[in-house]
């Protein structure tokens, strides 16, 4: 199956001006395939997210990509992405590329009916009337699972909790049937409880909806329980990926076992090991930085 | 592990915020000229060519070789009384911002830390006096008192502080809950040694700017009394008194214009550093500055990476 | 666990925000914690965790119910300063980056905490000893916080606790903001750290899976009463409040089965107001 969105030597660099540029991505290669959750997982600094906004072209001031992201598979226009101007992006960003972040309250106007936030987009891109935009979009947040959505089109932002809001956004992101969705920490703001039915939906909305799905997290739980392949980024490069099967069940790099052998899971609990009666400190949980502190010395 | 961390590349804080105040050329054009007048108001007796008090020139002579800015009614030199008159001026404006600044830091941060009826008696009083037009306040006090130099300092000084004690206590309000002023309490400290220790140390910047904002202010405040007779007095030369004899004398323009341009060019030079301490301190260019800082940063973090 | 008094005792502790339509942030929760111990406190947004850390340490004034120490009752944190004994009494924030203070060079902020324990009369070891006991080079003594990573900053924040030699350490949700490869291995640190010097450590964490790891003891709460309470390979294994169970069954396993972890009906079912007398102290 073609891919919905191809990424080849992706390359980000950031900084202002002409001097002092950092590259935080080092060319890196991934396809979206419709129907298909792609994770990528990475720590902070690893720039998992910067990849994210280089494919949505919203970079910081500053920020320069380089390398190829075509969007468009079966029988879709094929449009190159790097390179794009900002009004182009503009008709491409929300209408073929939908975005959900990890503040559902940053992606919603607080002053804004919810009805009308999700209905602007459709009228801009799709040209629907107000009546037709109106019943979409109670179908859309019926299709996110919030409740009551005659009701709901009328309320604001504030009346819902963190993951009503969440749902919301992602109806707003889905409004006008995007080929591409792109989910950059989704749950990571939510309890526990709310992330469960976050992901479900996720899960569900990706494959009845044919839709690509780049799935961005830290959270290698959440990534294991929805992305169907994985990739796991550091330093800007793309270190391991494959099935997440694989990756999970099978890691071939040594970082990613590193990550994987972190997780609570993968540990005994200490809990269970006998009273320690010795001097003061065994051998304390070393530092993550030591090497920022090692050259330093 | 060894991970790149972002936070590294946090923006650096305070300590380097005064020399970035700096880069701008209106900074730097302030700077000069307020030293330049400062080095004058020091060494003013010593540079100026004539006596400003000795009337033993030609009366209300237009600038010429002997008087570089003429003289005035009563035969004294106008350039000699414009650098005394830096001397009157610019360290009493200064002290009066210092001392405003002190007395409404402190009334500022006893009611934001210790809140509650403190802060209510103290903000009503702050209140009470901001209510008042500043300089009609001041004359209404420095009238009162007596017109002398001193009592105009003592009247600004009554109108300036309000200002002080309303920001300071806006600062110590936001930083009284921070978790490190929490945990120097927890770990003992009086609520006098946290709040010089945790939580003045850390509002500085803001107070400092505005004191650098008011001292153009203050001066203007000084030389307005003085031409309204209610603070130096003749024969005591002042910018303020020296405009006002220009009034009765509009003929003689060089009588005015030097003060004018001289009470001009150093409060302008006092906003300019104002303007660019606050601008080096705002929370918004701060981001963009951001952008900037993970070049240095991130580039040793990468070579570190490569390293290991 | 031993017979000794504990080194905490909360009962009925109630906390409330707002005046007239006052939020009872925490409606009745007790509970004790021995020296040596490890109790942790979890649960979501809103159940009244952090309310319950800070009324233990004094920032909060409750509205009703005892917090002693040692059978000493704390006092708030209001103008008075805290008695020295009192210092015994350590907290570890959730936010690294306000946890220091940014004008003061690290060895000398350890260094407040060390001045706290000798005023007490307890010996304590140098900043740099400290450094070393949460896993940092001592080289970073003379830095300031801005010069350091968030995880790093942290790091510094608990150890200034741990210099004042406390009997009592509350952390409220100390790791939440560290990277999560970080996150296990610095919650197990400050057990370790806890458990030699026999101090009592309560612990919020909305993170099950990290409090299994290291907490002698587990409180579940919800809406601000604790819904179930006991040993934490007992609660973990073997939940009886639905809440609890929800919480535990909504947690995403790393084991690449691809399995989504169980959602609840709803946001709030009403199963999850249920008292459960058996639910609590479990010690099977």
């Amino acid at each position: 199956m073609s891919a919905a969105l191809a990424i080849r030597d992706l390359r980000v660099e950031l900084g202002q001006g002409k001097r002092n540029r950092t590259e935080v991505v080092k060319g890196i290669s991934l396809d979206l395939v419709p129907g298909r959750i792609q994770g990528l997982a990475g720590e902070s600094g690893s720039g998992k997210s910067m990849t994210a906004m280089a494919i949505l072209g919203l970079l910081p001031a500053g920020g320069t990509a380089s390398g190829s992201i075509v969007l468009g598979g079966a029988g879709k226009a094929e449009v190159e992405l790097v390179g794009m101007t900002g009004g182009a992006y503009r008709r491409v960003r929300g209408k073929r590329i939908g975005m959900v972040f990890q503040d559902p309250s940053a992606s919603l106007h607080p002053q804004i009916t919810v009805g009308s936030q999700l209905a602007d987009g459709m009228r801009a891109h799709l040209g629907l009337s107000r009546a037709d935009a109106r019943t979409r979009a109670a179908e859309l947040l019926a299709l996110v699972r919030v409740p009551n959505p005659e009701e709901a089109l009328q309320k604001y932002p504030h009346q819902f909790s963190g993951g009503q809001r969440q749902r919301i956004a992602i109806a707003i992101a889905l409004a006008c049937e995007p080929e591409v969705l792109l989910a950059d920490e989704p749950t990571t703001a939510l309890d526990v409880t709310v992330q469960a039915g976050i992901l479900h939906l996720l899960r569900d909305l990706a494959t009845e909806r044919d839709l690509a799905v780049l799935l961005v997290t830290h959270d290698l739980g959440v990534m294991s329980a929805i992305a169907d392949e994985v990739a796991v980024m550091r330093g800007g490069q793309i270190v391991e990926s494959g099935s997440r099967q694989q990756v999970f069940q099978n890691p071939q790099h040594p970082y990613t076992r590193e990550l994987l052998e972190a997780m609570p899971d993968a540990q005994d609990s200490l809990v269970d090991a006998p009273a320690e009666s010795g001097p003061a400190l065994g051998a304390p949980a070393p530092d993550a930085d030591a090497a920022d502190t090692e050259e330093n010395r | 592990m060894n991970l790149v961390v972002p936070e590294k590349l946090a923006p650096r804080r305070r300590r380097f915020w005064l020399p970035r105040a700096w880069r701008t050329p209106l900074a730097v054009v302030g700077t000069v000229i307020a030293l330049m007048w400062i080095v004058i108001a020091i060494l003013a007796p010593w540079i100026a060519p004539h006596d400003p008090l000795a009337q033993d020139l030609p009366r209300l002579a237009a600038p010429s070789g002997e008087a570089i800015m003429g003289t005035d009614v009563n035969g004294r030199d106008v350039f000699s009384r414009l650098l005394l008159g830096a001397q009157a001026t610019i360290p009493l404006a200064l002290m009066l911002v210092v001392c405003a600044m002190i007395v409404g830091t402190v009334v500022g941060a006893v009611a934001g830390y210790l809140g509650g009826w403190f802060d209510e008696v103290l903000m009503r009083i702050t209140d009470m006096v901001m209510a008042f037009p500043t300089v009609i306040l001041a004359m209404v006090i420095a009238a009162s008192l007596g017109p002398s130099i001193m009592n105009a300092v003592i009247a600004g000084i009554i109108v300036a502080w309000p200002p002080y004690a309303r920001i300071t206590r806006s600062l110590v309000l936001g930083l009284r809950t921070q978790n490190y002023v929490i945990a120097g309490r927890l770990l003992g400290s009086s609520p006098l040694r946290s709040l010089l220790r945790d939580v003045l140390p850390n509002i500085a910047g803001p107070v400092l700017v505005l004191a650098s904002l008011d001292i153009g202010t203050a001066i203007l405040l000084l030389s307005g009394l003085s031409f309204l007779g209610l603070g130096a007095q003749p024969p005591t030369p002042e910018w303020g008194t020296m405009i006002a004899a220009a009034m009765q004398n509009t003929s003689a323009w060089w009588l005015g214009l030097f003060p004018g341009l001289a009470i001009l060019s150093i409060v302008m030079a006092f906003n300019f550093i104002g303007d660019s301490l606050r601008d080096a301190l705002d929370p918004l260019a701060a981001r963009e500055r951001e952008a900037e800082a993970p070049t240095a940063v991130s580039a040793a973090a990468a070579t570190g990476e490569v390293a290991a | 666990m031993s017979a000794q008094k504990p080194v905490l005792h909360v009962d009925s502790l109630v906390v409330e925000y707002g005046g007239r339509a006052a939020f009872r942030a925490v409606d009745g929760v007790s509970f004790d914690i021995a020296a040596g111990e490890v109790l942790a406190l979890v649960g979501e947004s809103g159940c009244g965790k952090s309310s319950t850390a800070r009324a233990v340490i004094g920032m909060e004034k409750p509205r009703s119910g005892e917090v002693l120490y040692r059978d000493r009752p704390v006092q708030p944190l209001g103008m008075r300063t805290r008695p020295a004994e009192l210092t015994a009494i350590q907290m570890v924030f959730q936010d690294p980056n306000s946890s220091l203070n940014p004008r003061i060079r690290v060895a000398q902020q350890i260094a407040e905490g060390s001045r706290a324990a000798r005023a007490r009369g307890v010996d304590t070891e140098a900043p740099s000893h400290w450094l070393k006991a949460v896993g940092l080079s001592p080289t970073l003594e003379n830095r300031y916080p801005y010069q350091l990573s968030g995880g790093q900053r942290q790091r510094v924040a608990i150890a200034r606790a741990l210099a004042a030699k406390p009997d009592l350490i509350v952390a409220d949700e100390p790791i939440s903001a560290l990277d999560a490869s970080a996150q296990a291995s610095v919650a197990g640190m400050m057990r370790e750290l806890c458990v030699a010097s026999g101090a009592a450590m309560l612990f919020i964490s909305h993170d099950l899976s990290v409090v299994r790891l290291m907490a002698d003891r587990v409180a579940v709460m919800y809406r601000g009463r604790i819904v179930e309470s006991g040993a934490t390979p007992v609660v973990w294994a073997n939940p009886v409040h639905p809440y609890t169970e929800a919480l535990l069954d909504a947690i995403p396993h790393p084991d690449g089965e691809g399995v989504l972890p169980a959602a609840p009906a709803s946001e709030a079912p009403s199963s999850w107001r249920t008292d459960i007398p058996e639910a609590l102290d479990r010690v099977r």
